[in-house]
């Protein structure tokens, strides 16, 4: 049983205009996708701005209600839990967001700041609080002396490392960590993706990890997708997408990297155009509008996820040139 | 580079401090460089090294108070901007200097149509009407590749996406003509596939306008990309400057090195940890005696600490400021 199954979720906000605020049209940010995560093991989540990624976070967290779609945790369903039921289920989820700066409060100090879902959630006593501050205060390199300090005194990656402190007060088996690198300059970028990489090893965390960074994406996933207009475009063990991409995004989002090695001018594939407004996506793939490979097909029906993996090592890609649409 | 030809912009000895409540913040100490015609250089370094307040001291543009130009010269074409008045100093920029910013909406005014806003620079510094600047307005939006330019004139700032609005920026800030553009983080706040469009659209153009670029990054993917020679900041100095081969394929400074096997890159074999410069960028308040580098140096000495060294030119094109340069 997959600690996580998100089957087929949906996340649309309304779009309202007019003097009676009437809906006029649906952004559809997260329209239909699926997947699992299992124990333990990292999902990289990868796309441009306005992919949907981060609300498909939060609709998993159910920090957005989710429209339409289901998702089990330990395989059971916490769609229809109620308001008063998810505080106990975010003892086993957590986030971990982007912006270290406003992120934590600036009114308390760090220990209260970790302190406090032990507080929310009354676990321990006063003394066995502390101490469990101190054990995290470890875990994530930092000293018992910050205790009493507030998050201004402290830089962008002391921030992250606090958020995450907190983020694992609760000892949870999932956390959704959304862009949590991306705020920070690269020396200190590392140092904080080694701590996740560590935080999974040591205590078998599972992490939906959102970026839009493919590199970053690679070193710490076990599987990955790509998202495109709030769809997932390709699925697949971390091994298997970078080694061979199949989705023409995907190959596209590789090609777009800049990389540091002078003089390598590799065969430059840059995309048309820019993303389509999710208001009014275009119909068929959603990506046949910037397309080098583009058909017939694509601009009229939505192409299904085809499985083109090896036997056990599952690799989906939704695009018409694999499967029935491809020859 | 050519050193037969002369520099185009020279500086020498900048200082440039801030006034804050709690002190003098020097943010750049004594740098100097040369630009020469049509060269690009990347301005490199970490979140407050000092990279952007030297773009902005260029064009005159640091806020003053509390910013302050304490010592040094800034000559282009041999005439010190430093040292003429404000009025001299707006001709030249927008004329022979142009920049452009990481967010462009913040530099763009809300109020105003595109058109309006590229007619008012060009009659201010081209002896123009606003006829025949309207119809160069139109030629530049059409030379950075925004469709229908005649159509996109008559919006406003908010009805263009990020990549559309950061391409009227370029047509205009390249709308006079100039011989040196500050582009400070201009594809930052892209995301790769725009920023893709949009590096290969400023590198069109500087062959066609025949102008010097400098560009102010934290990417050395996009140095490595777009640059001839690269200059590397931290705390407010310069550490290395190299042409853009020698200081990829051999970085002199330990930081540099660092830096370059911090970024997470697209790996063939993924590792398991990534390679990390320990420890934080100082605050300009508590910079260390000596080299500011010292205390995250894995090659540090006791001379590090009590003498600060200097850029020494080394063999081929490479200056640096170490006492123990990586061989």
């Amino acid at each position: 049983m997959p600690l996580l199954e998100v089957r087929d979720l949906k996340k649309y906000f309304p779009v309202r205009a007019g003097l009676f605020r009437r809906t006029k049209a649906q952004l559809r940010a997260v329209d239909g996708v699926s997947f699992r995560i299992e124990k333990g093991r990292t999902l990289g989540l990868v796309g441009e701005s306005g992919c949907g990624k981060s609300t498909l976070g939060r609709a998993i967290l159910r920090l957005h209600e989710p429209s339409s779609g289901d998702i089990l945790l330990n395989g059971r369903s916490i769609i229809d839990v109620p308001r008063s039921g998810m505080m106990g289920l975010r003892r086993q989820m957590q986030m971990i967001f982007q912006d270290p700066y406003s992120s934590l409060s600036p009114r308390r100090t760090v220990a209260q700041t970790i302190r406090e879902p032990l507080d929310v959630h009354g676990i321990g006593t006063r003394e066995e609080r502390r101490r469990q501050v101190d054990r995290l205060l470890d875990i994530v390199s930092m000293g018992p002396q910050v205790r009493d300090r507030y998050p201004h005194e402290f830089s962008g990656g002391q921030r992250q490392r606090i958020g995450i402190a907190r983020a694992l007060a609760l000892n949870p088996e999932f956390i959704v960590a959304d862009e949590p690198v991306s705020a920070l300059d690269v020396s200190v970028q590392s140092q904080v993706l080694n701590l996740i990489a560590d935080l999974k090893r040591d205590m078998g965390i599972a992490f939906l990890f959102i970026s839009h960074d493919l590199a970053v994406i690679q070193h710490v996933s076990d599987d990955v997708g790509v998202m495109y207009l709030g769809r997932l475009v390709e699925f697949a063990s971390a091994q298997d997408l970078y080694r061979d991409p199949q989705h023409p995004y995907t190959k596209a989002l590789m090609a777009a990297i800049p990389v540091p090695e002078p003089g390598r001018k590799r065969t430059r594939l840059v995309v048309k155009g820019e993303v389509p407004s999710p208001i009014d996506p275009p119909a068929g793939c959603p990506f046949h509008t910037r397309c080098e490979q583009v058909k017939a097909v694509c601009s009229v029906k939505r192409p299904l996820a085809v499985d083109v993996g090896a036997s056990g090592r599952p690799h989906l890609v939704s695009c018409h040139l694999y499967g029935d649409g491809g020859q | 580079m050519n050193p037969d030809q002369a520099p185009l912009l020279r500086v020498r000895d900048l200082v440039v401090e801030f006034s804050t409540e709690v002190g003098v913040a020097r943010a750049i100490d004594g740098i100097s460089f040369d630009i020469y015609p049509n060269e690009t250089v990347g301005l490199v370094g970490e979140s407050g090294c000092g990279k952007t307040v030297t773009g902005l001291s260029i064009l005159g543009l640091i806020p003053s108070p509390p910013g302050k130009i304490v010592r040094g010269s800034i000559e282009l074409m041999g005439k010190d901007l430093t040292a003429i008045p404000e009025k001299e100093l707006r001709d030249i920029r927008g004329g022979d200097i142009s920049m452009i910013f990481q967010e462009p909406m913040t530099a763009l005014n809300p109020v105003f149509t595109i058109g309006n806003q590229m007619v008012d620079v060009l009659t201010q510094h081209r002896n123009l009407t606003r006829k025949q600047a309207h119809s160069v307005a139109i030629e530049m939006l059409d030379k950075v590749g925004i469709p229908a330019p005649g159509q996109r004139i008559l919006e406003y700032p908010h009805q263009l996406s990020g990549g559309m609005r950061q391409r009227v920026m370029i047509a205009m800030a390249l709308s006079c003509g100039p011989k040196l553009l500050v582009a400070d983080e201009p594809t930052t706040a892209l995301d790769v596939t725009t920023q893709a469009q949009v590096l290969e659209q400023i590198r069109l153009l500087q062959d066609e306008f025949q102008m010097a670029v400098i560009l102010v990054t934290h990417d050395l993917g996009v140095v490595a990309e777009t640059c001839d020679r690269g200059i590397v900041m931290y705390c407010g100095s310069i550490v290395e400057s190299a042409g853009i081969e020698d200081l990829f394929n051999h970085p002199c400074h330990p930081y540099t090195e660092g830096l370059l096997q911090s970024i997470p890159r697209l790996r063939e074999k993924p590792v398991d940890r990534l390679p990390i410069i320990p420890g934080r960028v100082p605050d300009l308040f508590h910079l260390p005696s000596g080299c500011r580098f010292a205390d995250r140096c894995s090659k540090v000495t006791d001379r590090c600490r009590q003498e600060a060294p200097v850029l020494q030119q080394l063999t081929g094109s490479t200056a640096v400021s170490c006492f123990n340069p990586v061989a």
